[in-house]
Order: structure tokens, then C-alpha cells, then sequence
């Protein structure tokens, strides 16, 4: 939270300035009643008409004054509030771009999306309407508690008693509301939740016959809730009768007294009149400031979503000293008696994992889910830490070089293709600006996407809507494929990557994707046999440990595990076919 | 983002008394398409309250003069004062200017003084107060008449105490009104997602329909509340206090009117300018969202390509931009509160002057100066109110016409008039010239004709879009079809009620729907009534009982809203166990094995296969072993079945089906 305020600093100058006009303001607001009790005492009692006009005058001008006031009270507020969001955007945004995935972890996606926009929103408008309107209100009640006290200093002891009605009133009414202002929340997120679910499960509900069921969920959230609206907007809707009772109670009691104290020639009537309306304003002024009661406690709950994102750095850094990695590498990766946890698990998703994938070979990685095949790839673009061990690639411990550097030697195809929003050119060149338009080409066709590609009306310049909506799942593994290819990485990681594709293209893209990766370092974790049996090596992970090393032919052999997942897959005779024509195709690529 | 997500709300403004801030300057409101009808309709919800709905309109009505009538009362009381005060002081002046011993005699009046007195002095005495002190009683000093003060003082607070009553019974009785409308309009929506065709949701998002429940409904509520009791009682502020104001002076009551044309073209003005500029501002957030949606969606990748500088300058392109709109929009539309305080400020002026003026001339008493300035300081708030009430109104219709028009959806055909129960069922399906669209004039299945003997397996295959779902939609009907029919035992199925067609399957869907309640609720869903021993037995024959005995409190523990709290195939095994637990006669399976792995697989098969037995089942395989299995396969393309038989028969064919086949286990064209 502290931090939060330390963005504020760029603008204390202004929040100076902006503090000046407001006392400004608060003054010429409070003369004007001044001007009105001398029109009422010189003017009309002691009937002197030029006290009139010349009062009049100066109450027209100081009017102008207080309007001025306002005008650059608004700029300044609105400048201050926008600025400062802007500045924490910047930071929140700065932030999480550097995140690892163990932050999005605690967080979640959509969360930190909240944070980033909702959260400083509210914080903007919160402000906003502090430095507007909210701020003035002590000085006021200060200045016009003064004035009532100079005026009739025995009459003040009425604005006490209503300024402290006032308060004891909404200080009762939030201490009993507040609590169940977040139960109100908490009663609308279940009434969305139940909604949501019946919406997202509707084949379930109805194949189950259990419509009445969710109706009977619903009915009762839908009841909870409009039992708690009821109570809370029937307390609510009590301050406004009760502000104005003690507002004219007020009045009246000055009246009353007031004649009292004009009979005892202590005050004279004028001065009865402008009481009344630095009363007013006192008590509106407590008004305004119980605001900040209401207001503060929802924009802190956002501040300190907010704080948390700025105070929460990424758990993967750059070194201290980082090293470089040698030019002549080819992408060799090296897992070193590696071990990970998941933070705070108590066992370890991978154990004891040591394997070489060498350059110019394919590396396939199999396993049933949980497995930890996915975990065990992640760890080499440092998505992760290791808990124990090291992974090297070229000879260099991953943890040695800057993530940028890492970043540039690694062509990594996610398991769902993720797209952003530009054109398709755009995106097979996100990864790297300089390529040219044969490299896009290029990589386009190895990807085979080529085909879809010149299909569309605007070939490559064809635009990608946010998230990649409008194209199908297959056509963004390909193109997801052709920006890996286009980084020329040293090292590529397929993460079950071919899983949308039909098998057709799956094959075609896999003997054009060896040509284009000969020397280099291809890892592919996999679900379908077919994918991964070509590979030169695939390794076999059985809860988080490595079960077997070989291919495919020799795991078929001596692989109890392999061989299960093969045969659950594929028949025997299947199998056969296939692990000749695979060795037909071997021939194949080693001719060509 | 996936397509569920709720697109960026408009920014809600908060009102320090909770709920949406309808002050003006804010957005432009939206509109209702039909603004009459929507009203109508509305009026509807509200009849059945008719009796609570006049009594908020007596009270707010009584309420409201009563808080007009007081100012002017007040008024009589400071009018007394100054009398009293007049009185007091002139007769101290006449008595000053007396010779000491002089006595006065009993019954002189002021009149008698003034006219022993020169004429000059009596010029120098101002007309206002001649009068009063011609009628002076000089036989004793005038006193305060505290009596009559106290008088107007009582009144005063019972008029005030009981005007706070009747407002706070109104608003009680109100908020009731719209609770009640509120939960009757959320329970209707609630009904309808059940009732509605299945194809209602093809084209709309699940976040348009959670709007309508919340959001929609919500402002409805909100501005139900506001709008019928503010047009009523601002109705009445105006005309009661411009009534009072002209009863104290034509000539204050001219120059009170002659300003607000003023404000109300300044404050045009700048709503004008500040609703542009806030669509602006508004732009510029949707692009903000957008741009951090996308990069956080896709953060893995942007860091891996090292796209983090670009997408960091990207973002502050934007929020920059967004930051010249947003404050300008800001400034603009925070003007217009100071706007109307000068506005107000102004009257204040006027009223004090020219008031001041009329009162030396004696035509108006300072208590009625007095009254008058608090008419005009109550006189803006009713304005901006009735000047706001059009926007409310309309917002309120556009909401309620958005629930409207969801409740107003076509719903799914009427059952059966009278629908026959199959008692004992043997499994026997028939696809009888079925033919169905999606949209009725785009017909995908043709004339399918297929024969299911009870007990038998039917793999449906074909490439991902060919529309294997459809056959399960058309068989759960969840969609009927448009020619033809499909007959179970000898029963068209649009001759038994949907849920007694549901009731003959148990159906494990490709995505794992659970819902937040623990895995026991879950696990029964089906089958409320099953026993705990029946749950263990199932849950065995699932392999899910191992699993969920791992899991903190087994059985008990609750899967949390996001249901990720437990993996993506332990979720899928609990589908099966909630199909399994169902004991339905028959089973659809979609693609229901897909996402476990391939392990676990092999004993769900096995526990499949047991459940299976002699039970007519529909798969939607992938798996070839399943599909080399099948008694009956359908291979469907582009939403048809183009070939049927079995695995052995459809490979003689050497068709689509056998390509298919080929394709998938020779690697090379």
C-alpha cells in the first residue's frame, strides 16, 4: 500500500496548488454569507440601500471567485487522478509482462487483468471525486465552524450537537451496513456462479433431468440475496430523512435561540441568517467527509490488489553476471540430476531426470498425464526453476545467461497455438523482426500453412482478430509452427504441438520439419504414438521419473510402460505396419 | 480470451450511497429500441403492486409539501422576530428622544408620538417602518412574542418529523417494489436458460446471458427505485416551491426562473462536448482492455519471442492516449457540479439583492428573503433531477428490454400432449429418413436411415466438424428433428417428454462439466437417492475412488468455482462415474476418453466395456480400438453419414471410411 502512495510524488507540486484553491474556494464560499447578513443588518434594518448594492457587488464577485475556484479544482483533480492511473497501469503492466508462470499461477490470467484495469479504475475514480469534492469538506467545516463561532459563539453548541448526530448516524448506519455490503458481494458472485454453471452445463443439466435442481440453487441465492438487498437498502435509505430532520432541526433550533439572543441585543438578525448558513454548510461538510467512509473502504480493496502485482517481482530474474552463450553451439540440452516441486508441493513432480538431447536429433517425450512431461519441457525456457540439478544448454546452466539470450535460441510451439492480433505476417515474424519475406515464406511452408495461406483474400497481410479467433485450431498450430521456424532458433520445443492437426498434415509437416531442423536440437512431448515414434531418442516419464531411454522399436522390445500406451493406441498388426513403413521412411530421409 | 469471457464492462460509477451514479455528464445514455412497449411491458411486472406503488406516490406526495410548506413557516417565525426587534427598537429611539419625565399617557400609540413631532423628523422615518410604529403601544416597552415563536417552532418540528416518516415509509415500501420485481424478473430468466432450445446458445456467448441476470437486471432495479419516486416527488418540488415562490414575490420568483435558462444551456453545452469526449475515453479503454487481455492471455509466448519491449511500448502508446481523453472526459464532466453551485450561487446573489431591495421598500420581509433562499437552493435539485429522469428512464428501458427480449425467446417445442413412458426398455434405436439443420434451410443431415439392435455398440467416426455431436444432440433431444424420426423400441421420441427421453441415457460429455459442491454431489448427480455404498462401488469401477481418497477430505471435498482444483482427467473420470451412477439404459460417450491418460485409459475402457454391456451405447470415437469394436459404425463428413456398417465391411468398401483409415496408419501419402 505504501508504494501505492510513493507514485503520487510526481504529483505533490500540483496536489499543492490544488490544496491552495481549495482553501480558496472554501473562503469566498463562506464570505458570501457575510455579504448577506450585512444586506439584511445595514441594508434593510438600518435601510441603507448603497450596503445593499455594494454587498451585492462584492457577493456577485466572490461568487465569480469560488466559480474560478471550481473550474481549476476540476482540472487539477482530473489531471492528478488520470496521471497517477496512468502511472500505475504502466508499473502493473511493466510488471507482469516480466512475470513467470509460477505469478500467473497465484494470481490467475484473470485477475491480473482485473488488477490492471478495473482495480485502477476504481482507484482513479475514487480519487477523482477525493480531490474534488471530498478534500474541501474539512476545510469547511473548520472555516464555517469559525465563523459560526465568532458570529454567536453561544448558539455554536447547536452545530455540535448536529454535527455529532450526523455523525453518530452514519457511523451506526456503516458499522451495521459495511459488514454486510461485502456479504452483499460475496451473494452476487454465488447468484452469477450458479447462473454461470447452469449456462456452461446445460447439456449435463439436461441430460440429467436436473432443470428443477439448478432452479432450486438459483431460487435460493436469488432469495438470499434479495432478503440481504432488502435489509441493506431499507437501512440505507434512512440517512436521507434523518440528514434532512437534523438539517431543519437545526434551523429551527437556531431560530429559536437566536431570537433569544437578538433579544438580548447579543447578536443582531442578519447575523441569525448567515448562523444558519454556516450551520448548513458545517453539517454538509460532515456529510462530504463520511463519504471518504463509504468510499475508501471499496478503492482499498482495489489499491491493494493493485499494491500486491507492484510489490510481487517475477521469481525468475536475470543473473547478476550473466554469460553468453558460444556462437558455434547447436542447442544441446543437458538435464543434470534434475528435480522440481511445484512451490509448496510436498513431493516433487520430477525426480532424478539426466538426459542429452543432441543437436541434429529429434527428442521425444512420452508419458501418461501427469506424467510431468509438460513440467519437464517448461523447465528449459526457465518458465520454472529447477529445485535441484541443473539443465544446460550448449554446456551453459540455463540460470547463467539473461532470459533474453535463452529466449533467442529457443523455437518453442505451445501446446495450444496463441496468436495476437495484427496480420498473419505479423505474427510468423513476432519472433523475429528482421525476418525477411523469404524467411516468412519459408517457414510458412514448412509449416504447411502455406495451403490455408494463399486460400485468403489478403494471403499474408490477412488480418488476425485478438486471440486468434478467426482462424481455426489447426491453422494456429500451423502458424504458431511457421513463427517458431521463423526465430531460426537452435533449439526447438514442440509441445504436443500437432495435437489439432489432421494426421495427413501431421505427417507431411513432420518430414518437411526434419529437413528444415537437420543440425539442430528438436525436443517434441507427445500424445499420439504416431507423433513421436520417428523420433531418434524418446524418453518414457512415469510419475516424474524417466522410465526409459531408446526408440521406438527398442521400447517396444523391453518398455513394459511404452508399450502399454502403444497398445492402448494401436492394434498389433497396426503397430507392424507401422514400424515398417517408419523404417521405410528412415531409408527415405537418409537417401534423400 | 476464449469466447465465454465477459467483454470489458462499461466503467460503473459509483454513488456514495451505492449503486450506479446517474449524474449528468456521465456517459450518454443508451437507448431502448422500443421505449413504449418496453414501458408497457414493465408495467406488467409492476401491477400486482399497484396498492404499494399509489401509497409511495401518497407518502412521497405528502412528504414533499410538507418539506415545501416549511420554509415559508420558518419564514413567519424570522418575520416575527423582525417585528418584535423593529418594534423594540423604535420604541427605545422614541422614548430616547423624550423628555425623562415625561409620562406617557395610558393608551398613546406611536401615532400620537409622531405626530407632536416636526415634519422632518417624521420624513427621515422610512415608509416600511412608519406603520409599525404609528400602531406602537409607547404605555410599555414591546417584548418578544416568544409565545407565538414557540408555536411556529412545535410545528415546525412536527412537520418535519412527520415529513422524514412518511419519506422513509415510502422508501421502505419502494425498495420492497423493486426487490420483489427484481427477484420475480431474475427468477423468470433463471426458468427460461432451462426452457430455451439448446440451438439459442449456438450463437451467443454465456457472458451476453449472465449480463441479462446481472448487469440488466441490476439496472432495472436501480433506476425503477430512482425514477418512480423521483419524477413524482421533483414533479411536485418544482411546481410546489414555484407556487410558494411566487406567494412571497412575483418579482424574486422572475429573476429566480430568468437564471436557470442559463444554467441549463451551459450545462447543455458541456454535456454535449464531455458525452463525445467520454465515447472517446471509453474507446480508449476498450483498447487498453484489449491490448492487456491478449498479451496476458498469451504470456508465454510474448516472453519466449521476446516480445516484451514491444508489447510494453505498445501499452504505453496506448495508455498515454487513453490518458489525454480520460482527463479531458474527466474535467469536462466534473464541471458541471461546480457549474451548478455557481449557478445556485448566482440565484443566491440575486435574491439577496434585489430581495434586499424590495424589503427596504417595504414589500417584503426578510423572513420571506429568507424563506426564498431556501427555495432556491432546493429548487436546482429537482431540475437536474427531472433533466436526468429522461436518461434514467431510457437506461431503465433499454435494460429492461434487454431482459425482455430474453424472456421473450422462442422455447422449445411443447411436449407430447399425452407423451408415452417407456417402462422396461430394450434399447432398440431406429434413424428412420432422419433430416436435420441446425438452421432450417440449411439442411446437413440427410435422409439418414439406421437401424440399432438393443445391446449393440455404434461407433461414430469422422474428421473433427463432421458433426458427430449432432447425431447425440438429435438422439438426447436436445434438437428435433425436421423430417423423418427417431424411434426407441417403436417410440418416436417426440411422442415421450424430453425428460423421459434423457432419462434412458447416461452421457459423458467432452468437456467435464462439474459444479462447485463436493465430489459426492457430483458423483450423484444422476442419481440423488444412490447409497453411499453404491457411490463407493461406482466410484471404484471408475477408478476414481483412489483418487478422491488421496484428496484432503475424500468424498467431501469441495471442487472449487473454477473446478481446478483437481486435474483434467480426474474431472473427466468423475463424468464417468456420474454417468456410470446414472444406471441409465443406455450410454453416449463423446469423445469421453480423450483428455485421460492413456494408463487410466485402459482401465476406464475396461470398466466401460463392463458398463456397455448388453446396454445399446453411442460413442463418438477417436480410438481405433474402439471404433474395430463397434457393432455398428457411422462415419459421418460435412454433418452427414455417408457410409455405415462394420469395421471389416467399410473397409471392403473402400470408401471415405477406409481412406480415413489409411490415412491415420500409413504415415506416407
Amino acid at each position: 500500500m505504501r508504494k501505492l502512495f510513493s507514485y503520487l510524488k510526481p504529483y505533490l507540486g500540483l496536489m499543492a496548488i490544488l490544496l491552495v484553491v481549495t482553501y480558496l474556494q472554501v473562503m469566498a464560499n463562506l464570505k458570501l454569507p457575510d455579504y448577506m447578513a450585512q444586506i439584511v443588518n445595514e441594508g434593510i434594518i438600518m435601510q441603507k440601500s448603497s450596503a445593499i448594492y455594494e454587498n451585492g457587488g462584492l457577493m456577485l464577485l466572490v461568487t465569480l471567485g469560488a466559480a474560478v475556484c471550481s473550474v481549476i479544482i476540476g482540472f487539477l483533480a482530473s489531471r492528478i487522478a488520470t496521471g497517477y492511473a496512468r502511472d500505475i497501469r504502466k508499473q502493473v503492466f511493466t510488471t507482469v509482462e516480466s512475470y513467470s508462470i509460477a505469478e500467473f499461477n497465484t494470481f490467475s490470467t484473470s485477475s491480473l487483468i482485473t488488477r490492471s484495469t478495473n482495480d485502477i479504475q476504481q482507484i482513479q475514480m475514487v480519487m477523482i471525486m477525493l480531490l474534488r469534492m471530498v478534500l474541501m469538506a474539512p476545510f469547511m467545516a473548520i472555516g464555517a465552524l469559525q465563523k459560526a463561532f465568532i458570529t454567536a459563539p453561544s448558539m455554536s453548541w447547536i452545530i455540535a450537537i448536529a454535527s455529532i448526530s450526523m455523525l453518530s448516524m452514519i457511523g451506526v448506519l456503516f458499522s451495521i451496513a459495511l459488514p454486510k455490503f461485502q456479504m452483499l458481494q460475496k451473494l452476487v458472485d454465488r447468484l452469477n456462479l450458479v447462473t454461470r454453471e447452469n449456462l456452461t452445463g446445460l447439456r449435463v443439466v439436461r441430460a440429467f433431468n436436473n432443470e428443477y435442481k439448478e432452479e432450486e440453487k438459483f431460487e435460493k441465492a436469488n432469495a438470499d440475496l434479495t432478503d440481504l438487498n432488502l435489509y441493506v437498502n431499507r437501512l440505507m435509505i434512512i440517512m436521507q430523512p434523518i440528514m434532512m430532520l437534523i438539517l431543519n432541526l437545526s434551523i429551527v433550533g437556531i431560530v429559536w435561540y437566536g431570537a433569544k439572543l437578538i433579544d438580548l441585543e447579543t447578536i443582531q438578525i442578519g447575523d441569525m441568517l448567515a448562523f444558519m448558513q454556516y450551520a448548513m454548510q458545517v453539517i454538509m461538510s460532515f456529510l462530504m467527509i463520511s463519504i471518504i467512509f463509504i468510499m475508501v473502504p471499496r478503492a482499498s480493496v482495489s489499491a491493494k490488489r493493485v499494491a500486491e502485482v507492484i510489490s510481487t517481482p517475477s521469481s525468475i530474474l536475470d543473473p547478476q553476471k550473466p554469460r553468453k552463450f558460444p556462437k558455434e553451439g547447436n542447442g544441446r540440452v543437458e538435464f543434470k540430476e534434475v528435480t522440481f516441486s511445484y512451490p509448496g508441493a510436498d513431493m516433487p513432480v520430477l525426480s532424478g531426470i539426466n538426459f542429452i538431447a543432441e543437436p541434429g536429433q529429434t527428442t521425444a517425450f512420452i508419458g501418461s498425464t501427469g506424467s510431468g512431461k509438460s513440467t519437464l519441457i517448461n523447465l528449459i525456457p526457465r518458465f520454472y526453476d529447477v529445485t535441484a540439478g541443473q539443465i544446460l544448454i550448449d554446456g551453459l546452466d540455463v540460470r547463467e545467461v539473461k532470459l533474453e539470450d535463452l529466449y533467442k535460441q529457443i523455437g518453442y510451439v505451445p501446446q495450444k497455438g496463441v496468436l495476437f492480433s495484427g496480420t498473419i505476417k505479423s505474427n510468423i515474424k513476432y519472433g523475429n523482426k528482421k525476418a525477411t519475406e523469404e524467411d516468412i515464406e519459408k517457414s510458412a511452408q514448412t509449416a504447411q500453412a502455406t495451403e490455408f495461406i494463399e486460400k485468403l483474400e489478403k494471403g499474408y497481410q490477412n488480418e488476425i482478430s485478438q486471440g486468434g479467433s478467426n482462424v481455426s485450431g489447426g491453422q494456429k498450430q500451423r502458424l504458431s509452427i511457421a513463427r517458431a521456424l521463423a526465430v531460426k532458433p537452435k533449439l526447438y520445443i514442440f509441445d504436443d504441438s500437432f495435437s489439432a492437426l489432421d494426421l495427413k498434415t501431421d505427417a507431411l509437416l513432420r518430414q518437411t520439419l526434419q529437413d528444415e531442423t537437420k543440425d539442430r536440437t528438436v525436443l517434441i512431448v507427445g500424445q499420439r504414438i504416431s507423433t513421436i515414434m520417428n523420433a531418434d531418442k524418446i524418453i518414457v516419464l512415469d510419475e516424474g521419473r524417466i522410465v526409459g531411454q531408446g526408440t521406438h522399436d527398442e521400447l517396444m522390445q523391453n518398455n513394459p510402460v511404452y508399450q502399454e500406451i502403444a497398445y492402448s493406441q494401436l492394434s498389433d498388426t497396426e503397430l507392424k505396419s507401422i514400424s515398417e513403413s517408419h523404417h521405410n521412411n528412415h531409408k527415405g530421409v537418409n537417401n534423400g | 480470451m476464449d469466447k465465454q469471457s465477459t467483454p470489458p464492462k462499461q466503467q460503473q460509477s459509483m454513488s456514495p450511497f451505492g449503486g450506479r451514479n446517474h449524474m449528468m455528464g456521465q456517459g450518454p445514455a443508451e437507448k431502448a429500441n422500443n421505449f413504449k412497449g418496453t414501458i408497457k411491458k414493465l408495467t406488467v411486472y409492476l401491477k400486482p403492486h399497484w396498492i404499494n406503488i399509489i401509497l409511495v406516490l401518497v407518502f412521497s406526495v405528502a412528504s414533499t409539501v410538507f418539506a415545501i410548506v416549511s420554509p415559508k413557516i420558518l419564514g413567519h417565525a424570522t418575520n416575527q422576530i423582525v417585528d418584535d426587534y423593529v418594534s423594540i427598537k423604535a420604541y427605545d429611539q422614541i422614548t430616547s428622544q423624550l423628555p425623562p419625565q415625561m409620562n406617557i399617557p395610558a393608551g398613546a400609540t406611536g401615532a400620537d408620538m409622531l405626530n407632536k413631532l416636526p415634519s422632518q423628523v417624521k420624513n427621515q422615518i422610512p415608509s416600511s417602518q412608519l406603520e409599525k410604529i404609528m400602531s406602537l403601544d409607547l404605555t410599555h416597552r414591546p417584548v418578544f412574542h416568544f409565545d407565538a415563536i414557540a408555536q411556529i417552532v412545535v410545528l415546525l418540528i412536527g412537520l418535519y418529523l412527520l415529513s422524514a416518516l412518511l419519506s422513509y415509509i415510502q422508501g421502505w415500501i419502494m425498495t420492497s417494489v423493486t426487490q420483489k420485481v427484481t427477484n420475480q424478473f431474475r427468477k423468470e430468466i433463471s426458468g427460461k436458460i432451462n426452457r430455451l432450445p439448446l440451438s439459442y446458445f449456438d450463437t451467443r456467448t454465456y457472458g451476453e446471458v449472465l449480463s441479462r441476470v446481472t448487469n440488466d437486471i441490476d439496472t432495472v432495479s436501480q433506476t425503477l427505485n430512482q425514477s418512480l419516486s423521483q419524477i413524482i416527488t421533483s414533479v411536485i418540488m418544482i411546481l410546489g416551491i414555484t407556487i410558494m415562490m411566487l406567494s412571497i414575490s412575483w418579482l424574486l420568483t422572475v429573476v429566480t426562473i430568468l437564471i436557470l435558462p442559463l444554467s441549463f444551456v451551459l450545462i447543455g453545452l458541456i454535456m454535449k462536448k464531455s458525452q463525445a469526449l467520454f465515447v472517446k475515453q471509453q474507446a480508449g479503454l476498450g483498447l487498453l482492455n484489449g491490448h492487456i487481455e491478449e498479451m496476458y492471455a498469451g504470456h508465454l509466448v510474448m516472453r519466449i519471442f521476446n516480445g516484451q519491449k514491444d508489447s510494453i511500448a505498445k501499452f504505453n502508446t496506448i495508455n498515454d492516449d487513453l490518458y489525454h481523453s480520460a482527463w479531458l472526459s474527466q474535467f469536462l464532466s466534473g464541471l458541471i457540479f461546480p457549474l451548478m453551485t455557481f449557478i445556485g450561487n448566482l440565484g443566491y446573489v440575486a435574491v439577496s439583492v434585489v430581495g434586499g431591495w424590495l424589503a427596504v421598500n417595504g414589500k417584503i420581509n426578510i423572513g420571506d428573503i429568507q424563506a426564498f433562499i431556501q427555495y432556491v437552493q432546493q429548487f436546482n435539485q429537482p431540475i437536474t433531477q427531472t433533466a436526468n429522469i429522461a436518461n434514467i428512464m431510457q437506461s431503465t428501458a433499454a435494460a429492461a428490454e434487454r431482459v425482455f427480449e430474453f424472456l421473450d425467446e422462442p422455447e422449445e417445442s411443447k411436449e407430447s400432449t399425452n407423451p408415452v413412458e417407456l417402462l422396461t426398455v430394450k434399447g432398440q434405436v431406429e434413424f428412420d429418413q432422419v433430416m436435420f439443420g441446425y438452421q432450417p434451410d440449411r439442411i446437413i443431415i440427410n435422409n439418414l436411415s439406421a437401424s440399432i439392435k438393443p445391446g449393440q455398440r455404434v461407433a461414430i467416426v469422422g474428421p473433427t466438424g463432421a458433426g458427430k455431436t449432432t447425431l447425440v444432440n438429435l438422439l438426447m433431444r436436445f434438437y428435433d428433428v425436421q423430417g423423418g424420426s427417431i424411434k426407441i423400441d417403436g417410440v418416436d421420441i417426440r411422442d415421450m417428454k424430453r425428460s423421459d427421453v434423457r432419462k434412458l441415457f447416461g452421457m459423458v460429455l467432452q468437456d467435464t462439466w462439474l459444479f462447485n459442491g463436493t465430489i459426492r454431489d457430483n458423483i450423484t448427480y444422476g442419481n440423488p437417492e444412490a447409497s453411499e455404498e453404491d457411490i463407493i462401488h461406482t466410484a471404484k469401477e471408475a477408478h476414481v475412488d483412489h483418487f478422491v481418497r488421496s484428496l484432503p477430505s475424500g468424498y467431501d471435498m469441495v471442487i472449487n468455482e473454477e473446478a481446478n482444483n483437481i486435474s483434467q482427467g480426474e474431472k473427466q473420470l468423475l463424468t464417468i462415474a456420474r454417468a456410470m451412477l446414472a444406471k441409465t439404459p443406455m450410454l453416449i460417450l463423446d469423445e469421453a476418453t480423450s483428455s485421460v491418460d492413456t494408463r487410466t485409459e485402459v482401465l476406464i475402457q475396461k470398466a466401460m466395456d463392463n458398463l456397455m454391456q448388453n446396454k445399446t451405447s453411442f460413442v463418438i470415437a477417436h480410438r481405433l480400438s474402439t471404433i474395430r469394436n463397434a457393432d455398428l459404425i457411422l462415419v459421418m463428413k460435412d454433418g452427414n453419414v455417408i457410409e455405415q456398417g462394420t469395421h471389416q465391411s467399410l473397409l471392403e468398401q473402400n470408401g471415405f471410411y477406409a481412406s480415413l483409415y489409411n490415412s491415420q496408419f500409413s504415415s506416407e501419402e
